[in-house]
């Protein structure tokens, strides 16, 4: 009976002791004269199961989780008992066909359904599933062609803003320049965000071909990554992807004998969060203190050290590399309105199953909370979801039944950012996440805008006045008038919606800003 | 190889790739463990900008300390997801237990206490990170754990700063 066994290697899985796990696992295999491998995979993005073991064995993969290196014996006990084609075996942390966990099947994935298959460095593996279909689909089609079907696809930037992919590679397509940069935004600062991490810890040729794609669609020749320094673990597998991707023809000169060059290569940031934003993040890869830039000029038109750039996200260009597999109808035939395809749901925080899922846009908060997340970790009812980063509003339960869609969610005041849902219990003091959020404005803010370098420092303080119920009334109004000024004197977003934690969290929890319910602005 | 001498050879590495700064002082931190704030003039003089451009760039980002940190960087999450489950506990209970505050190095020299925002490990919070490991679900009883394995003489732990 021969069995390959799988242990995940992602930043989760690691920081819950998969890699004593895989230790274990080696040494019991050995001692028992077992027939069998040890295969480092990414995850599958179901943190909640972290450290997952999956066993391949008779064309089935079984899991076992979360797992300890102690469960090792007694795990291995009860696949020699099993008998043979039964996919039920006795042990507690058994959870069966993998594919078949309600969490994942439920699930519709396009950009992660390699994640957590193989090992994510294994090119043959990425072929086999799929992987360069893409890339050589665009190889045989005009610049304009990959462009017409980007846009076709609907695909909107999954950083956060949304702004449709095609129109931005267009314009960078349409300016005149010898040299043009893709630049991929893997700067993943949100809190609650972790989907463009497992990407490129679990499936990082898709980055790399979509970015490939992305530089034969508008004539650039060579990207950069510019990913977070908190990423220890997808900076190595980056580069480790990087190389063996140009050993193998796909980067580098004449990829796929095409006759066009695409150099790739990362680029760390350095502990600053509003790196995040395009002009603050071109300025960093210039060399530069990451000030935010003023826009005109646009980056697609006057970008990376002035030239015509493509600044996309993780996630973006991941899709991109679907899109030209799979064609963009099919991409288009998922989501609702004018939020096409899936959306990477970030399930984080006080949350007992928290992970990625990825779903086609429209589906509603609670759904996902509730139907996915199963409530809190604690186990106390829910509170408050942030959704959409440090940068996003406190949603309270009446909200909670909006459809996750780009419009729906501003409507509300509200975002969706690049998808993080960040669950509170009901021990969260609103007061003082509010007072966080100015807070971190001011620990981040770049400083170019006075409403964002000042105002951030002084609505700490308000908020403090307002708790200890000191001039109570004219410091709510100074707090309202304040994040007027910071919402429509700032150039970026890190000033200009810092107000909207702020505002919600004044809005619908008043009660813990001490006082009587504050007037809503 | 003295500190200077590296770092000449740091420059000469980096100084004509394109937005060369960022990568040479990541190499700095990584070999000398800190920015010397005597290397300002010499990476200037090598990138042919100003020690006022120089400085501000270094000064700009968390990640480029101008001092020694200790044998260990131990950072805590602050961030929103860490918050809900408890990280405000934890950072208190860290610099209590360390008797240190953030920016600061334990007397034995072995622990820099440094907030952090986000490690991206946020379905399985508090999280904290020693050197390049990142730790999930984290408690006060397991931080206590960890530090005691960074402190204890035995150890040496993998990731290490020179």
């Amino acid at each position: 009976m021969s069995m390959t066994f799988f242990i995940p290697q992602d930043t989760t899985a690691l920081a819950l002791g998969s890699d004593s796990v895989a230790l274990t696992m080696a040494s019991e295999l050995k001692e028992r004269g077992v027939e069998g491998g040890i295969i480092r995979n990414g995850s599958r993005g179901m943190f909640w199961l972290e450290p997952l073991l999956e066993v391949e064995i008779d064309g089935s993969r079984l899991g076992f989780g979360p797992v300890k290196s102690s469960d090792m014996p007694s795990i291995l006990d009860s696949l020699n008992s099993r008998t043979k084609n039964t996919k039920s075996l006795n042990h507690p942390l058994f959870l069966g066909e993998v594919n078949e966990i309600d969490y994942l099947a439920r699930q519709q994935r396009l950009t992660f359904n390699r994640a957590g298959v193989g090992d994510p460095l294994c090119i043959e593996n990425y072929q086999r599933l799929s992987g360069f279909v893409g890339l050589t689909h665009a190889i045989k089609l005009k610049g304009q062609e990959i462009v017409d079907q980007i846009k076709d696809s609907g695909l909107r930037g999954r950083g956060g803003a949304a702004f449709p992919a095609g129109i931005k590679w267009q314009t960078v397509l349409d300016t005149v320049g010898e040299q043009k940069y893709i630049v991929c935004n893997a700067d993943e600062g949100d809190s609650g965000t972790f989907a463009d991490r497992l990407l490129m810890e679990a499936d990082p040729y898709q980055l790399i071909e979509g970015m490939a794609i992305a530089g034969l669609a508008v004539g650039a020749n060579q990207g950069y990554i510019y990913l977070r320094s908190e990423y220890p673990v997808a900076h190595k597998i980056l580069n480790q992807a990087i190389e063996r991707a140009t050993e193998a023809g796909f980067l580098g000169e004449n990829i796929c004998s095409s006759g066009s060059d695409f150099f790739l290569e990362v680029r760390l940031g350095a502990g600053a969060y509003i790196c995040g934003e395009e002009t603050s993040l071109l300025e960093s890869l210039e060399g530069k203190r990451g000030m935010v830039r003023a826009k005109p000029p646009l980056p697609a038109i006057e970008g990376l050290f002035g030239k015509p750039t493509v600044v996309n996200n993780v996630l973006t260009l991941g899709a991109v590399a679907s899109i030209l597999e799979q064609g963009s109808k099919t991409y288009k035939d998922f989501g609702m309105g004018r939020s096409r395809g899936t959306l990477a749901v970030q399930l984080a925080g006080n949350v007992k199953r928290g992970g990625v899922i990825e779903l086609a846009f429209g589906v509603t908060l609670r759904e996902v909370v509730e139907g996915f997340g199963c409530g809190t970790y604690s186990g106390r009812p829910i509170r408050a979801i942030q959704m959409g980063g440090p940068l996003g509003a406190f949603l309270p339960e009446s909200q909670w039944d909006t459809p996750l869609d780009y419009e729906s969610f501003a409507a509300i005041k509200a975002m969706i950012g690049h998808g993080g849902i960040v669950v509170f219990d009901d021990t969260v003091d609103m007061a003082a996440q509010a007072r966080f959020a100015m807070e971190f404005c001011a620990v981040e803010s770049c400083g170019k805008c006075t409403p964002c370098r000042i105002g951030a420092t002084r609505g700490v303080e308000v908020i403090d006045r307002i708790v200890q119920n000191e001039d109570r009334d004219n410091n709510l109004i100074l707090l309202t008038d304040l994040c007027d000024t910071m919402e429509f004197g700032s150039l970026c977003a890190m000033g200009g919606m810092t107000p909207f934690p702020v505002r919600s969290a004044l809005a619908y929890f008043a009660e813990d800003f001490g006082g009587e319910s504050p007037r809503e602005n | 190889m003295d500190k200077r001498t590296n770092i000449d050879q740091l420059i000469e590495q980096f100084k004509s790739l394109p937005g060369g700064l960022m990568p040479l002082l990541h190499a700095v931190k990584h070999d000398v463990g800190y920015i010397p704030d005597d290397s300002v003039e010499q990476i200037a003089k090598g990138f042919n900008l100003s020690r006022a451009e120089v400085h501000g760039v270094i000064s700009f980002y968390h990640d480029f300390n101008t001092s020694p940190t200790g044998q260990h960087c131990v950072q805590i999450c602050r961030a929103e997801a860490c918050q809900s489950m408890g990280s405000r506990q934890i950072e208190a209970h860290a610099k209590k237990s360390l008797g240190i505050e953030y920016g600061e190095t334990t007397k034995d020299g072995k622990v820099t206490l440094q907030p952090v925002y986000c490690l991206g490990n946020c379905a399985c919070s508090p999280s904290i990170r020693i050197d390049d490991d990142i730790h999930a679900r984290v408690s006060a009883a397991s931080f206590d754990q960890l530090m005691a394995e960074l402190r204890s003489p035995a150890t040496t732990h993998a990731g290490g700063k020179k």
